[in-house]
């Protein structure tokens, strides 16, 4: 018994962490799945789900259920073996990858000093998923999706590999951990430094989790549902969890690269203090929100329910608040950040995740040559020149003892121009590419 | 085990065809050929180098029914072909019978009716808005369409208690008044309208993503376009102002006043153009039309039993998708000895093969999407 | 303990999906295990504190390559491989031909292993971080072959660009 405890000791904490994230990551995926349905539904002038629970809050579960209970169907045709294990990689890969990121300075599985490229490399492992789902599934529609998504992936990972490599330069690690530290240490979060970096991050992660506007591998007006053509039930339920877990990982990588990670707005200036409260002000206008909303419910169990969830928000907001007080940050030192570096965190990631949100409701799809267009003849060369930019504005500061503010502003405006360049070069041959298909 | 695995593609036989091409079949279940379209593409990689389209899935053989059925009860039939603007239809078959009777419509119906179609073309090009964004990606427009959408058939619903398939108007006139708010309910419509267009207009017509997929796609000269018999907003995006409403006037369009919009390239982006600017317009007869509804009968007097002379006549209407015709030939019995519909789809739908060649597979939905089609039409 | 544990799990893991990589009849098989085989041997490097080379393996092999591999492998018929013969009638020759080969190995390491040196393995902390390591020598020491190694690359993109194109 002794040595079980000495040998789960050192374990113990990556362990529980671990256990945190495979236990309630498809529950917020499912509650990020239904925060998307309403926030479609109410750029499209509905009210999207109100059935399941006060304004559709079971939603997920019921859904997850429903998934469960269907039948799997698998076709006949199909490689059964891997047609079974395809959506298992997708998600184990997107799992995996979280175990590096730093959710709050307290909360990581392993503090790896390979950190981001592990998850970006073990992230990219989930394409075999898709790629291995939509060739088993013994069906066009599915095999083109895969393909589609292969070619997309390693189109953007490209570019999403130089902006990640453009923070890089700039914080010297690629421990996760202590790539935040360093814009601590600069009083800057990296995309004030690297605009042009995070832009190109920004568009190649939506690439890379096949979210709209270039959501190709699944263009229902094309391939139907693409690889997931032939996939029902949970196995169907486990592509939905893989691209969401991936979305929160991109999110992660973003916020951790760009935006500062746990760090709150603001973290070195002590005349932004008051921000410290802002996590316990909005659990507690969340919470009055449901208070409000709860007699107008239509039924007993649901104004309830919606009591409930305000007396939730209600013990958040006073968690929150809790290592503000003098005497617990005494006691427990390690509180305040554990606690606000989460809730910054995820309140980064949540805004990255609503970004993209936005962008799918706003913009059609591109078609395949020119998404590969736009990968190829633009964000690769323009993230190459960051890099470089990036790379001369820290010559520039260090050997050279310029300012930070001209060094980065010279080589921002420098790349900026390069990228109105680019941009006006390949609109000229689009026009070309548009005249010659017109006469074809 | 996977012993017979389809192959990702079908090579054509090599010595004849080259090797290089293979055929992808679309359809006839798939969510974006607008029905039970099927098309079966040759292409090279990607690229589209010919087509075919098969129909005839969603044929009834309208036309033999209206050999067996009176004048009248024909008249609901046509409402099931173009079923996303059933009003335009109608008004078509009563008046192509109005003519082999010899009668016409009194003024107060004939106004009426013009308002009602109008309302009918705008929401059969909202409803195309929004079927045409989503099949390009764009998920939103098509909530903003139908909530536009809902409001005419509302009116629709409050004036003959039908949505969709309306059967609105009577041979020789109408069979109901207009209710009491029936005006006021159209200028409630007309007048944000123009304000929704542009709102739409906002989201796609100056977005990038929406030009690169629609501009310079699918083509259709000026000539090809009267070559193929195109007609209404595909042949106008074209450049040939042609509109039958001004050219042959029918119900009540010479009373008003309004523009033809055309486009110059003929492609994708200036279809879209032109029915946008069509919306805009039928707004403005609408608002004319409403103002002054002249009072008088609804029914012209026609008998209780139709018995046209013997002779045959055509009639051609403006219809949202273009010139719908009806070719009616009476035998003096109280049936028709030949009813031969000439639908705006099909005819439309033929191009399809010369906009598609040279372009990619996915702007085969782009084109289906453009060309406005509905297969209750194609196949009738 | 839960070191041998760990090393002796990816190493049998390794050795058996290299086997069926050879013996399976699917293409598509042979890919996944292959996979497998390259992220086993990663898991070992990983094992062994060469942590960016652990990470090199997974993106480039595991992740870039093979990527590449199982795209051209599912645009090929499968049909033909599963009708084919596996092996052709020398197979017992080659066997054992590998189990000579084999034989000879075991006693050449088995009779001459006190003469293999074999350096004491250094603790894991006391290593760099091996990404920097691995860096700093690649652009100081062998900066040379590494520029050499970018140009030949870059050589052969472009020939296969060429020879996959026919016209340009």
């Amino acid at each position: 018994m002794n040595a079980l405890i000495e040998f789960v000791k050192p374990i113990l904490v990556p362990l529980i962490c671990a256990l945190v994230i495979v236990g309630v990551l498809p529950l917020i995926t499912g509650y990020i799945v239904l925060m998307e349905r309403k926030i479609m539904a109410d750029m499209q002038a509905r009210l999207g789900p109100m059935r399941v629970g006060p304004h559709g809050l079971l939603q997920p579960i019921a859904d997850a259920l429903k998934l469960l209970l269907k039948e799997d169907i698998i076709p006949d045709e199909a490689d059964k073996v891997i047609f079974w294990i395809a959506p298992l990689i997708s998600v184990t890969a997107g799992m995996l990858a979280m175990s590096a990121l730093a959710i709050g300075p307290w909360f990581q599985v392993a503090d790896l000093n390979v950190g981001i490229l592990f998850v970006v490399g073990i992230g990219a492992l989930g394409l075999f998923g898709i790629v291995l789902g939509g060739w088993s599934s013994n069906s066009h529609y599915s095999l083109l999706g895969a393909l589609r998504s292969a070619a997309q992936l390693v189109s953007y990972e490209t570019a999403a590999g130089m902006a990640i490599v453009g923070a890089l330069l700039l914080a010297g690690t690629l421990s996760t951990r202590e790539i935040i530290m360093a814009q601590s240490d600069y009083g800057v979060w990296f995309i004030v430094a690297a605009p042009v970096g995070f832009f190109i991050y920004v568009v190649a992660s939506i690439a890379e989790t096949n979210r709209a506007p270039f959501d190709l591998p699944e263009a229902e007006s094309e391939l139907v549902a693409g690889y997931m053509t032939e996939y029902s039930g949970f196995r169907w339920a486990l592509y939905f969890l893989a691209e969401y877990t991936n979305m929160v990982v991109v999110a992660s990588i973003a916020t951790t690269l760009f935006l500062g990670g746990w760090l709150r707005p603001f973290a070195g200036t002590p005349a932004f203090n008051f921000l410290d409260f802002a996590p316990s002000l909005l659990m507690l206008v969340v919470a009055g929100y449901s208070f409000y909303r709860a007699p107008k419910q239509p039924v007993k169990v649901q104004k309830l329910f919606m009591i409930g969830v305000g007396l939730a928000f209600l013990g958040l907001a006073g968690i929150l608040a809790a290592p503000l007080s003098a005497s617990v940050n005494a006691m427990l030192p390690g509180l305040k950040p554990g606690l606000h570096g989460a809730f910054w965190f995820l309140s980064k990631v949540g805004l990255y995740i609503y970004l993209f949100m936005w962008l799918r409701f706003t913009f059609p799809r591109y078609r395949f040559d020119q998404l590969m267009r736009l990968g190829w003849t633009f964000l690769i060369p323009l993230s190459i020149v960051n890099v470089m930019g990036i790379a001369l504005a820290l010559v520039l500061h260090r050997q050279w003892g310029w300012g930070h503010v001209p060094a980065f502003g010279l080589t921002t405006v420098l790349t900026l121009a390069v990228a109105g360049w680019l941009a006006q070069a390949g609109e000229k041959k689009e026009k070309e590419h548009a005249m010659a298909g017109g006469e074809a | 085990m996977a012993d017979q695995r389809i192959p990702f593609a079908t090579h054509a036989d090599a010595t004849v065809l080259g090797a290089d091409e293979i055929i992808l079949n679309m359809g006839p279940q798939h969510p974006s050929t607008h029905g039970v379209l099927r098309v079966k593409l040759r292409l090279d990689g990607e690229k589209v180098i010919g087509s075919e389209c098969v129909i005839g899935y969603l044929h009834r053989g309208v036309e033999k029914i209206a050999e067996h059925r009176s004048y009248t009860q024909f008249a609901p039939y046509v409402d099931r072909m173009d079923y996303v603007a059933a009003v335009s239809n109608g008004l078509g078959y009563c008046e192509a019978v109005e003519k082999l009777l010899g009668t016409e419509a009194p003024l107060r119906a004939r106004v009426i009716r013009t308002i009602l179609t109008e309302l009918q073309r705008i929401a059969s090009h909202l409803f195309w808005l929004g079927t045409h964004a989503l099949d390009i990606g764009a998920l939103t427009p098509l909530f903003y369409c139908l909530r536009e959408r809902e409001e005419i058939l509302k009116i629709f619903e409050k004036y003959c208690g039908a949505r969709l398939t309306t059967h609105a108007f009577r041979i020789g006139g109408l069979q109901y008044e207009a209710y009491d708010e029936f005006e006021k309910d159209v200028e409630r419509f007309c007048t944000p309208f123009d304000k929704r267009v542009d709102e739409y207009e906002s989201l796609l017509t100056e977005n990038r993503i929406w030009v690169g997929r629609t501009k310079g796609i699918g083509i259709l000269s000026a000539k090809d376009a009267i070559d193929y018999a195109a007609s209404g907003p595909v042949l106008r995006a074209s450049g040939v102002k042609w509109d039958i409403r001004k050219a042959m006037p029918y119900a009540a369009y010479d009373l008003y006043k309004f523009e033809i919009p055309t486009g110059k390239n003929g492609d994708t982006y200036d279809r879209y153009i032109v029915r946008m600017e069509e919306m805009r317009q039928s707004r403005l007869i609408c608002l004319q039309a409403i103002e002054n509804i002249p009072a008088g009968p609804i029914l012209g007097k026609v008998g209780k039993v139709l018995k046209p002379p013997p002779g045959e006549v055509y009639h051609a209407i403006e219809a949202p998708k273009g010139e719908l015709g009806y070719y009616i030939v009476s035998d003096g019995t109280t049936q028709p000895y030949r009813v031969r519909i000439r639908p705006p789809s099909l005819i439309n739908l033929e191009a399809f093969d010369k906009m598609i060649r040279g372009h990619l597979v996915a702007d085969v939905v782009a084109i289906i999407g453009t060309l406005d089609i509905v297969l209750g039409e194609v196949d009738r | 303990m839960l070191d041998q544990i760990v090393f002796y799990f990816f190493a049998t893991l390794a050795v058996i999906s290299a086997v069926l990589v050879v013996t399976r009849r699917n293409v598509v098989q042979s890919a996944i295990f292959l996979i497998t085989a390259l992220l086993a041997t990663a898991g070992i490097f990983l094992q062994l504190h060469a942590e960016f080379l652990f990470i090199v393996q997974v993106i480039l092999y595991a992740g870039g390559i093979m990527v590449l591999f199982v795209f051209v492998i599912m645009l090929i018929n499968v049909d033909v491989s599963l009708h084919q013969i596996q092996f052709n009638r020398q197979w017992w020759l080659g066997l054992l031909l590998a189990l000579v080969l084999g034989a000879q190995l075991t006693v050449a390491i088995a009779v001459g292993r006190s003469g293999l040196p074999l350096g004491e393995p250094a603790p894991a902390k006391m290593l760099e971080p091996s990404t920097q390591l691995v860096g700093r020598v690649l652009f100081t020491e062998y900066m040379l072959p590494f520029e050499i190694a970018s140009i030949l690359l870059l050589v052969a993109m472009i020939g296969a660009v060429v020879m996959a194109k026919k016209k340009i």
